[in-house]
């Protein structure tokens, strides 16, 4: 297990290196003094461009360019970011814990939803709710994200005016950078309530209700359909019908025996749930203006601004990665099946 | 009764009665799925729209009179040609508009949406481009994404994935290391990050979903070539002393490729939506080009209407998204049913 572990952790750098020479390739489409813009600061910067050009590199080869932006992000240096105003790195400490706050109160629903559903709809093969569920999973999948987002936003923002836009509102948010108000973790849920601040924990949740149903509706779809066809499997398999010869009641069979092992391939699916959800978040936090790092990738691609956005890739790549592993890991230790040598 | 007589032997042998493809097990279990067919109702009308774009929008067409209709060398007097069969126009607006039929024509310049009247039956959106018209061209220019992306994806993944799942070795770890990569960046932020380099237009948003997509079929192709490469008949092929590109091409390919096929054109519906998506952000066609998911963008500025009246211009927003959800829920149900059809479990 140790090696194994090891063994996907030294693919981080595989995908690193992947990523990031693939962005510099790509960059080679553009004119040396685009690509300087990703470090201009201020406009007299961009009146020496060519002194950037010069310092970086530039206009030589790629694999010169490639060395010299490898140099500056092993410095901290990711460049500039247009669409914040800020160094890229900067940006990135902001957002990701707004980001992996959503996504993360997104994942948890996501799972419980789909298992649930999916199991109630397996044990139930063709009665009333599986047809139910089944209709409305496959609904769910065909919404678009941003579809669904907008519709949620006209409705209970523009409509019935329950929830709001952004974060916070601006009192508070006016009162987290003024007052007394200490950034323990950077996750503004849990800071709200290490600080005692009841209300503005209320607050940001209201915020975050509206982009979490949207993401946990369409993502939790695909977890219904894939829960139900393994339950059905796993209910056909030789050790159920064991359990059932041996005189235990079904719902024993059901929990103990078939739903374990019809959870299994679930959990590989969290790591795709995990790839669905920062695609999710970068439509839902831009529709509903919540500052993280989706909203900062679309503000930056809109502006062209590519040193946020290859960072972004970079950054959400290894994340990805990183959940992968631990899917795989679990897997591991879940399923006595599986040996990695 | 005596078991060898010759009666018997010819009641065993029934003749082989051809069943037509509507009759085959397949088929058969296909009719019986009525979302599948609804599916596919749905899709053989957007189809169907598709193709008639033309036709269907003449009514916008000559009313507006938008280069559309100059580059079709139509005046004036002769702009209703569009609506007869019998003349060329007609039949040169199907199979060979001028791509500035993909612009919608405008009523106006305002950045108000204007409700339905006659002259747009569905209302107009933000910059008085007509919605109806949009959606009818719209269709087509989902389609030819939802095409161009899978062919190319299909054509590129096909031939690594053969080469790939054939040799094993090296090449195949390569291959598939590139695909990890791949795989391990977002779609929705890998395209983001090809289309802000390339450049923001339809033909890069399609390069950058094509990227995406081959690796997808690449690594489905060497799984189902892994798979065949094991059965008898191509061992038995090796013994013939064929080679290994006869044996590719004439006797492995061919056994895996057909559930590629079907998945991948299964596909579009998801590609449609990446097109959508991508379009929604700004990133996608020029302004005032046919296009859902721009359509879609158009409309937030609005969406939430007017102080107390939230749903004020609900047209705007209501028909875009109305129309990508039909389309993409066609393919689902379709595919869905298709999956149903193919698993041989079930």
């Amino acid at each position: 297990m140790f090696v194994f572990i090891i063994r996907r952790l030294l693919f981080l750098p595989v995908v690193f290196f992947g990523v990031t020479i693939f962005i510099v390739l790509l960059m080679q489409f553009l004119s040396p003094t685009q690509r300087a813009a990703t470090y201009v600061r201020s406009e007299a910067q961009l009146r020496n461009i060519d002194a950037i050009i010069d310092q970086y590199g530039l206009d030589k080869g790629p694999h010169v360019q490639y060395w010299n932006w490898l140099k500056q992000v092993l410095r901290g240096n990711w460049g500039f970011s247009k669409a914040t105003g800020e160094p890229v790195w900067d940006s990135f400490k902001r957002r990701f814990p707004a980001t992996f706050e959503l996504a993360l109160l997104s994942f948890i629903p996501t799972m419980l939803v789909g298992v649930w559903l999916g199991s109630i709809s397996a044990l139930n093969r063709d009665g009333i709710i599986d047809q139910i569920s089944r209709t409305t999973s496959i609904f769910l999948w065909s919404l678009p994200t941003f579809v669904l987002a907008i519709w949620l936003l006209v409705i209970f923002y523009g409509g019935l005016g329950w929830f709001g836009l952004g974060q916070v509102t601006t009192a508070h948010s006016l009162e987290i950078i003024r007052s007394n108000f200490h950034r323990y973790t950077g996750f503004l849920t849990l800071d709200s309530l290490l600080n005692g601040r009841f209300d503005i924990f209320l607050d940001v949740v209201n915020h975050m209700i509206l982009p979490i149903v949207t993401l946990v509706a369409i993502q939790s779809a695909q977890i219904v359909r894939i829960m139900r066809s393994s339950l059905l499997d796993t209910l056909t398999q030789d050790f159920v019908r064991t359990a059932r010869a041996k005189g235990l009641a079904e719902s024993i069979v059901n929990r103990k025996h078939a739903l374990r092992n019809a959870l299994i391939p679930i959990i590989t699916l969290g790591g795709f749930t995990i790839v669905g959800l920062l695609n999710g978040v970068v439509i839902t936090e831009t529709v509903f203006a919540y500052p993280g790092m989706g909203k900062w990738l679309a503000d930056a691609a809109v502006q062209l601004d590519t040193a946020s956005v290859m960072a972004g890739a970079v950054f959400t790549g290894l994340l990805v990665v990183i959940a992968n592993m631990f899917a795989d890991v679990l897997y591991a230790v879940i399923d006595p099946r599986i040996r990695y040598n | 009764m005596d078991i060898s007589s010759p009666a018997v032997s010819a009641q065993t042998v029934t003749p082989k009665v051809k069943k037509g493809w509507w009759q085959s097990k397949a088929m058969r279990r296909f009719r019986r799925n009525p979302l599948g067919i609804i599916g596919f109702i749905i899709l053989l009308a957007f189809v169907f729209v598709a193709i008639f774009a033309g036709p269907l929008t003449s009514s916008q067409l000559i009313n507006y009179r938008n280069n559309c209709v100059r580059d079709l060398g139509l005046s004036r007097s002769t702009v209703t040609d569009l609506r007869n069969p019998v003349k060329p126009a007609f039949w040169r607006i199907i199979f060979a508009p001028p791509g500035s039929c993909f612009n919608m024509p405008r009523d106006g310049f305002s950045e108000i949406p204007k409700p339905p009247s006659e002259l747009s039956i569905l209302g107009t959106t933000s910059g008085g481009y007509d919605i109806y018209y949009g959606l009818i061209w719209g269709t087509r220019t989902a389609f030819y994404g939802g095409i161009i992306v899978t062919g190319f994806g299909l054509l590129v993944g096909i031939i690594i994935g053969s080469i790939s799942g054939y040799f094993g070795g090296w090449i195949d770890t390569l291959f598939m290391r590139i695909i990890d990569v791949i795989f391990a960046i977002p779609g929705l932020v890998l395209s983001m990050v090809i289309v802000t380099i390339l450049g923001q237009s339809l033909r890069n948003v399609i390069i950058a979903l094509s990227i995406f997509a081959w690796a997808g079929y690449a690594r489905f192709l060497r799984g189902e070539i892994l798979r065949v490469r094991e059965l008898d008949f191509v061992d038995g092929a090796k013994a013939l002393g064929a080679r290994s590109g006869r044996l590719i091409f004439r006797h492995v390919l061919p056994n895996s490729i057909g559930s590629l096929l079907i998945l991948a054109s299964l596909d579009i519906g998801t590609i449609v939506l990446g097109v959508a998506a991508l379009s929604f952000l700004g990133l996608g066609a020029p302004a005032g080009y046919a296009d859902w998911g721009q359509m879609v963008n158009f409309a937030r500025g609005w969406m939430l209407g007017l102080p107390g009246q939230p749903f004020a211009y609900w047209y705007v927003i209501f028909w875009p998204s109305f129309i990508i959800v039909l389309f993409v829920l066609g393919w689902n149900l379709l595919g869905d049913a298709v999956r149903d059809v193919m698993d041989v479990k079930s």
